[in-house]
């Protein structure tokens, strides 16, 4: 039985490293070699033509 | 049959608020269910009449579906302007308490009335229209479905509609910015969930590999404003049949989770979702891609980390445990980091096209708000330390700070989305006057920074003033004597707030007669800043 205490040492302990490793995680993720033209790709996205969808008028 | 389906649901809609009105335990429910009727009825016989009875095809369905848009564009228009004017009205009401018209219009339900009409229903509607418009665009594919995307923007409209009418009436579980009754919580819970599955599904059939991050920035703040709105709200109505409903928390978790709410609702509805509005329509304007994509990825990762936890500062010396007092402080500190480095994002995006600054309103526009973003999110984080908060807490210096990032970045960032839009929308060359955006950039940011000074200016004094003691340890002044004082400010309150409004009609007129075609004989801007650039400052 899960009760507030043991909930909340979970929560300050392993749920907090959890957390803490996929944010550290995201932000290295965003270094990794080759992310640098995948991003410039990406930012293109926006500047595509916006009348109608891809292939059609 | 076109628009059958659409008759006959609204009809036993109608229906039903009508057994809902005859069966009501209070006169509150029974008005809001004549209200339903009356909205339901309506909507039905529009319904009707545009029923094909045969030969009709499906209609058009190749391209973006752009009609929601159209609308929404026209309606965030009108509720921006009726947003500011309720304002400005429960400004003047605590300059001349002789304008409280009891018991409709007094100032504890125009108050409710001004906040969720600029929030909800102006950025509401703001929000849901661009996002529609942003992700089929930037996924190269149309919503996921028509009829359900008609659903959540009339749906979210009619909520609108039973809040506002409930305000005005007394109908209130008295929650910050989350005011309306079990059951209208009910419905804008039904309404959001076809929004999550309306974005989610037009996400999942997208033809561009990549997710643009203007929508990671509109799907947090959907499905985070599903899960605050849901948690905030648990409540059991005393009867099916009656508005009154008491909530699931008491105390100091009820208070907590109030501010969990009301903080991620400032974190998640009014930032995330219009950054990503800026995240689409600058470098769109600017016709230059963001300035760093990657910088983008990490503001959005540390903001949706960071903002969730910064809810506590609101409770600052009060029964909350001091450890979560800090706790909230701490984070709401950090955020200073995304903020910024979303500020830089958004401005350096303009880097070596700064002439726009000078050339084009709408881009102009676009700059004032991620500056009063970076502002007001300074501003935010030093307010949220304790001492600060100390002397701020509770007086007009939060009311302040709130509306210069409400007039200056939420407000700003949607008349640029707007004025980019109607051209576009509408297939017209031009919009009907770019010197008129200069007209309402100009009364928006003066209204702003006369509202924003004043504010800081009668909230230090109250503050100042609360706490003022003697030698013998007396309070110096009476509560009533803090009021007096601020007459003079609360009278330039109204009057900043009054040009913000101004410049909200200009942009009324604007978009109106470019939707009508015309365009206005004028001298183009480049010209006119050439001669006028200097006292125009």
């Amino acid at each position: 039985m899960i009760d507030y205490n043991s909930f909340r040492h979970f929560a300050d302990s392993w749920g907090l490293l959890y957390m803490l490793v996929v944010f550290i995680g995201v932000i290295l993720f965003m270094f990794r070699p080759g992310a640098k033209d995948h991003a410039k790709a990406a930012a293109q996205i926006a500047l595509k033509d916006d009348r109608a969808p891809e292939g059609k008028e | 049959m076109k628009n059958l389906g659409w008759t006959i649901v609204l009809g036993l809609a109608a229906l039903a608020a009508v057994l809902a009105a005859a069966f009501g335990q209070d006169q509150l429910y029974q008005t809001h269910a004549w209200i339903l009727a009356g909205v339901t009825a309506i909507g039905a016989i529009i319904m009707l009449r545009q029923v094909g009875v045969a030969g009709e095809g499906p209609g058009d369905k190749t391209g973006y579906m752009d009609d929601p848009i159209r609308y929404g564009v026209i309606l965030t228009t009108f509720w921006g302007v009726v947003g500011f004017l309720v304002g400005v009205v429960a400004a003047l009401q605590l300059a001349f308490p002789e304008l409280n018209i009891e018991p409709y219009l007094n100032f504890g339900r125009v108050r409710p009335l001004h906040t969720s009409a600029v929030i909800f229903a102006f950025g509401g509607t703001a929000l849901i229209t661009s996002s529609l418009y942003v992700v089929q665009r930037t996924c190269q594919t149309r919503v996921l479905s028509d009829n359900l995307t008609w659903f959540v923007f009339w749906g979210y409209q009619l909520f609108i509609v039973l809040a506002a009418t409930g305000y005005l009436l007394g109908s209130t579980q008295g929650r910050e910015y989350a005011e309306p009754e079990w059951y209208v919580d009910l419905w804008l819970t039904i309404v959001w969930v076809g929004y999550l599955v309306l974005f989610m599904g037009t996400l999942i059939k997208r033809k561009e590999p990549h997710i643009y991050v203007a929508n990671w920035f509109y799907l947090a703040f959907i499905f985070t404003i599903a899960l605050l709105h849901v948690v905030n709200n648990l409540s059991m109505p005393v009867s099916l049949l009656g508005s009154k409903s008491y909530s699931a928390f008491a105390g100091v978790q009820d208070a907590l989770t109030q501010w969990w709410y009301g903080h991620n609702a400032v974190g998640f509805f009014l930032t995330a979702g219009f950054l990503g509005m800026m995240y689409y329509f600058m470098p769109k304007q600017a016709n230059r891609p963001v300035y760093s994509y990657r910088l983008s990825i990490i503001h959005f990762w540390s903001l949706i980390f960071m903002y969730i936890w910064a809810g506590p500062h609101h409770l600052h010396y009060t029964a909350l445990p001091d450890w979560a007092q800090t706790l909230g402080m701490v984070f709401s500190i950090m955020l200073w980091m995304p903020s910024w480095g979303g500020m830089i994002n958004g401005l350096m995006t303009l880097s070596g096209a700064w002439d726009k600054i000078r050339t084009d309103p709408i881009i102009r526009m676009m700059v004032i708000a991620v500056a009063f973003y970076g502002m007001s999110t300074f501003e935010g984080p030093m307010m949220s330390i304790k001492a600060v908060n100390g002397l701020s807490h509770y007086t007009d210096w939060t009311i302040g700070h709130v509306h210069s990032g409400a007039l200056g970045w939420v407000g700003m960032i949607s008349f640029g989305m707007v004025y980019f839009l109607v051209p576009r929308l509408w297939n017209r060359k031009q919009l009907y006057s770019l010197r008129m955006v200069n007209w309402h950039f100009w009364l928006a940011t003066l209204g702003i920074v006369v509202y924003a000074a004043v504010m800081w200016v009668s909230g230090i004094t109250q503050g100042l003033m609360w706490r003022e003691y003697d030698a013998e340890g007396f309070l110096v002044y009476s509560f009533a004597e803090s009021v007096a004082a601020l007459k003079p400010y609360y009278i330039l309150r109204a009057i900043g707030g009054a040009m913000y409004l101004a410049g909200g009609l200009v942009m009324a007129y604007n978009v109106w007669m470019t939707i009508k075609g015309k365009t206005r004989d004028e001298k183009p801007i480049v010209v006119a800043h050439a001669a006028s650039a200097q006292p125009a400052e």
